[in-house]
């Protein structure tokens, strides 16, 4: 397990491959869902993550295929964590250079720098590009996780 | 030289964007401190001689003294390394 730190962010249930959603907003929410499935958030904080895609724009579609949804510490955080989905079909995200979004990534955290050894395990894991293509096409939960 | 790494909320993107900046620095040797901060601090900042952020944001962050670059790629230290050379050195 070389990424001791990811392994721990994602907590049972916060993992699903082949997600359906119909548009971003809801692909957001879907990531946001399985924060709240795997104990971390309330669901007021999925109702943050999609507001700040309103407010903001598609600006946390980061690379390409990848978005990182978050809003920020508050009370809706039970605790750091991570949840990922990926997408049965690509979705629009209206980000110019990053678009279509394959894969998101819900990411709530307890504060503002508790958790940065766990961003730069999530940047090292998502700057390989064998193993964002093995996130993209893991055929179940298993896959993903023998990856951290 | 100070440089503000920017996202909506400025505890994910943001971060992520400011360790690879802070990779990249080094690897050129420029001195610098990069701080990873939400769009509210960045546009009641002052002594940034950099911003970086997404293009989404950028559209947001006009009319400040700092120079503004734009990241597409957040993990493609080759992009931050081209940006940030023609700017920095």
């Amino acid at each position: 397990m070389a990424f001791a730190k990811l392994a721990e962010a994602f907590a049972e249930h916060s993992i699903r491959v082949a997600a359906v959603a119909l548009d971003r907003e809801h692909a957001v929410e879907l990531s946001g869902d399985l924060l709240v499935a795997s104990g971390r958030a309330t669901p007021q904080y999925v109702s943050e993550m999609v507001e700040v895609l309103e407010t903001h724009g598609p600006y946390f579609v980061i690379a390409p295929g990848i978005a990182l949804a978050h809003s920020k510490p508050s009370e809706a955080v039970m605790s750091t964590g991570l949840s990922l989905i990926t997408l049965a079909e690509p979705i629009e995200f209206q980000n110019l250079a990053n678009d279509p979004v394959r894969m998101v990534i819900g990411l709530c955290a307890v504060d503002h720098d508790s958790h940065i050894e766990l961003l730069a395990e999530l940047s090292a894991l998502l700057s390989d590009e064998p193993t964002v293509n093995s996130l993209l096409n893991a055929v179940d939960t298993e896959h993903i996780r023998d990856l951290f | 030289m100070k440089i503000i790494a920017v996202c909506g909320m400025g505890i994910g993107t943001s971060v992520l964007l400011k360790m690879n900046a802070e990779k990249v620095l080094a690897q050129l040797g420029i001195e610098a401190t990069v701080e990873a901060t939400d769009m509210k601090t960045a546009r009641e900042s002052r002594d940034a001689q950099v911003i970086l952020t997404t293009p989404d944001l950028a559209q947001l962050l006009t009319g400040l003294p700092s120079e503004v670059i734009t990241i597409d790629h957040f993990f493609d230290l080759e992009e931050l390394t081209k940006k940030l050379s023609a700017s920095l050195l």
